[in-house]
């Protein structure tokens, strides 16, 4: 197996001292630019690109690698024990990792997500390993028709799934693809929906402003008002005994949504539209459509933490994949990487695989290592976290208001988008009193603005004709799939009805 | 407070500099907190690849006391850069890395009140041509074929750009105007994926900057058929020019940094030197000549009388358009 060998040569490379303290480092800042609201893995890789400069290429890459990774398993924590996500990648993670931290089980959620971010991770490195160049066409198969195709199925995941009431998820969504659709039109370019004419709104909502605005300060009143501020939190102990309890459970309820999430989070991955959050999104609709007891997603089920961890490790890997192998990044965060290999006289593209073979693979070796290192290091910090939690609620909420303003102005050092953020907590915080699901609106301004350019590129395709999405080899099937699941709630309200009758 | 003979010299010298003339302390300027270099284009094109260089090479070289911070705001055409650059309360600390649409944006939406000339001119970095590509596996191989394939596939002929109005449509819209051609334009987010899109024969045929498809030409997967510049290209000896073909017609996408209107004179002479030592840097010779960018070097007042000309060139390509 050649595959094998140069493997075995790359992780040679990325266990020599030097890199292996590249990695350690790396992975720690990772953990905690991840863990703080706003500095995600884009800025991280952003404000730490120059210190590179000072060692060789293929271990600056290395350690901007280790951070990426180390970011990835870091955005859970925050999601989990302050219930703002830390990154815009581990919003899915708030769903159910808030939810089991508040009833004392937050243990259970950080050992969850670093377990399926390490397998996650395992995953999406072997088939790296084994298929690159092969997954590299598969991408480039998806033309707008298999994107939005692929889009559909992720909103039909969010219907069609038990539990939820169906025309409140509906108005959840709608309300996400209007806030998505503010600014700039991809398509014409002319400005839409800029509300009051002011120009703040003209570079549209950006997601994670939306995102720390429901889930940082809307959680936060939230649980203010069901505990008139109280301290209800139990009291987390970590025990030898509780963290092998809690690392059997989460291998036995975690289990479904890790596999789901690993494998389609790579996928969704190397797609360059989608990305680490979409498909850590969409991992999780997945999973919950899948599950026994879907009524339990949203208050605290171990599946729905895995799901959308090993989906965000899993997709970070995959992203590299179409910026290695085509030069065309899959994220934002490796845009940045991108511009730094140029410096360093890599040319990513087609040819990267064939003329620096000991660099590919050094890279390569270099994501299993890291992996192993970022769930070690992550697991030995887990009871820090915990202890974080042991605060009162009546100390914790002032300094999720403040991590929540801080975050909302780094991400984009705009006051506007600070004032944009508190409005959308105090809405969320009303619609959650009505009982409104808020989960489909975040993923509805992530897809919406991929969906929309895709679906009018495809019309355009086509001259207008709706049937680009079925007859296409690969559109067809998944939009298929899609309306079955849209249509399934009504499907079966329709038999309840006639059986009554 | 005795006056000793140290701190006399040390009273002295704070003198002086306090009443030194301000145009030697102006001099002086450098920034005191990171810069925002805001780049009129989303991540992975042309002119974010610029911009990310341009950003290393300052890091690599350890040019600037305080750093570039890319900021990429491409919605719009450029639309949402030139709103943010233009109201900008710190026109010291914001530049622009620009296109084309510099230009064809405020031309195209007159509302959103940006005039051009009130931007500081800072440093032409070169400017970046144009070349048709095609798909190995079309089996095209010289402009005339293609030609003829265009006009045979009779209106469903599909090729892939950044938008209507922007660089490459400009030029689509004269090789139609000129051959007589129909084509379905399908816009894209950035030249980045319209490349991809042509690896994938999602769509059938490019213009784009040979920075975007060099990768996947030295692959073999793309086939180069005709150049949009004044001369052929060195890195492409054997591809055709349009003027070669008897049309007289070249284009070129600026690469330009500019900086925000009101920024100070002491702030706009210090990038000045600071992108002349960038483009004279061996890094970006280096990378003017790997990805085929022409050197095209202006001072100040120069880069101001190019806005015009290309104003007026651009209202007339657009015009010809029917934007």
């Amino acid at each position: 197996m050649e595959v094998l060998g140069l493997l075995a040569d790359g992780m040679f490379v990325a266990v020599q001292p030097l890199n292996l303290f590249l990695i350690l480092v790396g992975v720690a800042l990772g953990l905690f630019i991840g863990a703080m609201p706003g500095l995600g893995s884009v800025n991280g890789v952003a404000i730490l690109l120059p210190v590179t400069f000072l060692v060789p290429p293929g271990s600056a890459i290395i350690f901007l690698a280790a951070l990426y990774y180390g970011a990835m398993y870091g955005g859970a924590i925050s999601s989990v024990t302050l219930g703002i996500p830390g990154a815009s990648t581990a919003v899915a993670t708030t769903f159910d990792g808030r939810p089991l931290a508040m009833q004392g089980r937050a243990s259970l959620a950080l050992v969850t997500a670093a377990l399926a971010s390490f397998v996650g991770g395992t995953v999406a490195n072997i088939l790296f390993t084994l298929f690159a160049p092969l997954l590299a066409s598969v991408a480039l198969s998806f033309g707008p028709p298999e994107i939005f195709a692929l889009m559909l199925l992720a909103f039909a995941t969010f219907v069609g799934l038990g539990g939820d009431d169906i025309p409140k998820t509906i108005f959840s969504i709608c309300l996400g693809l209007v806030l998505g659709s503010i600014g700039f039109d991809a398509i014409s370019g002319a400005p839409r929906l800029v509300l009051f004419d002011h120009t703040g709104f003209l570079q549209g909502i950006g997601f994670l402003v939306l995102a720390i605005g429901v889930y940082g300060i809307g959680e936060m009143l939230w649980t203010i008002e069901q505990t008139r501020g109280e301290v209800t939190a139990t009291t987390p102990k970590i025990t030898a005994k509780g963290v092998a309890a809690d690392t059997k459970d989460a291998v036995r309820r975690g289990w479904k949504g890790t596999t789901i999430g690993s494998f389609l989070g790579f996928f969704v991955g190397v797609l360059p539209a989608a990305g680490a959050t979409p498909g850590s999104l969409m991992a999780y609709g997945v999973t919950k459509m899948v599950s026994r007891k879907p009524q339990d997603f949203g208050k605290g089920h171990p599946g729905g933490v895995a799901a959308p961890e090993a989906a965000n490790n899993s997709a970070s890997t995959g992203a590299m994949l179409p910026m290695l192998t085509l030069g065309i990044p899959g994220s934002p965060t490796t845009a940045i990487l991108l511009g730094g290999m140029v410096i360093w006289g890599l040319v990513p593209g087609p040819r990267l695989f064939v003329e620096e073979t000991e660099f590919v693979w050094g890279l390569i070796g270099s994501f299993y290592v890291s992996n192993v290192a970022a769930v070690l290091i992550n697991l030995a910090f887990i009871p820090l976290f915990i202890w974080m939690l042991r605060m009162p609620f009546t100390i914790l909420a002032p300094m999720i208001f403040v991590l929540s303003i801080a975050g909302g102005y780094a991400a984009t050092r705009d006051m506007f988008d600070v004032w944009l953020m508190v409005i959308f907590g105090l809405g969320a915080f009303f619609l959650r009193k009505f009982d409104y699901p808020l989960a489909p609106a975040v993923l509805a301004i992530v897809l919406g603005p991929i969906a929309e350019p895709t679906l009018r590129q495809s019309l355009l395709l086509s001259s207008g004709d709706p049937s680009i999405f079925f007859t296409r080899p690969i559109a067809g099937p998944i939009t298929v799939i899609a309306l079955i699941l849209i249509f399934l709630p009504a499907f079966k309200l329709l038999r309840k009805r006639r059986s009554l009758a | 407070m005795s006056i000793t003979k140290r701190n006399f010299v040390g009273l002295a010298l704070a003198g002086l500099v306090a009443f030194s003339p301000l145009s030697a302390l102006a001099q002086e300027w450098k920034p005191r907190k990171p810069i925002d270099f805001v780049i009129m284009a989303g991540p992975g094109g042309g002119a974010d690849q610029i911009a990310r260089f341009i950003q290393s090479v300052a890091e690599k070289k350890d040019m600037t006391t305080r750093p570039l911070v890319p900021n990429n705001k491409g919605g719009g055409s450029g639309a949402e850069a030139l709103i943010h650059v233009s109201g900008t309360n710190d026109p010291d600390y914001t530049i622009l890395v620009t296109l084309n649409s510099f230009f064809t944006t405020p031309l195209r939406q007159p509302n959103l009140g940006i005039d051009i000339q009130t931007f500081t001119p800072v440093a032409m970095m070169g400017v970046d041509p144009f070349v048709l590509w095609v798909h190995k596996d079309s089996g095209i191989t010289s402009f005339e074929q293609w030609v003829e394939t265009v006009k045979a596939a009779d209106g469903d002929y599909v090729m892939g750009g950044t938008g209507k109005g922007q660089e490459d449509s400009i030029v689509i819209a004269y090789m139609s105007n000129a051959y007589g051609l129909d084509i379905k334009y399908i816009p894209y987010d950035g030249g980045g994926a319209v490349a991809k899109d042509l690896a994938g024969q999602q769509i059938m045929a490019t213009v784009n900057n040979p920075a975007e498809a060099k990768g996947f030409y030295e692959a073999g997967d793309f086939v180069p058929l005709l150049a949009f510049s004044d001369e052929r290209m060195p890195a492409y000896p054997d591809v055709p020019t349009l003027k070669e073909k008897g049309h007289d017609f070249s284009y070129y996408n600026q690469r330009a940094v500019v900086g925000a209107p009101g920024m100070s004179d002491a702030a706009a002479a210090y990038y000045g030197d600071l992108f002349t030592a960038i483009y004279e840097s061996e890094e970006w010779q280096g990378y003017l000549t790997s990805e085929s960018l022409s050197p095209l070097w202006m001072d100040a007042d120069e880069q101001r009388a190019y806005w015009t000309t290309q104003v007026e060139n651009h209202k007339a390509l657009l015009a010809a358009m029917g934007e």
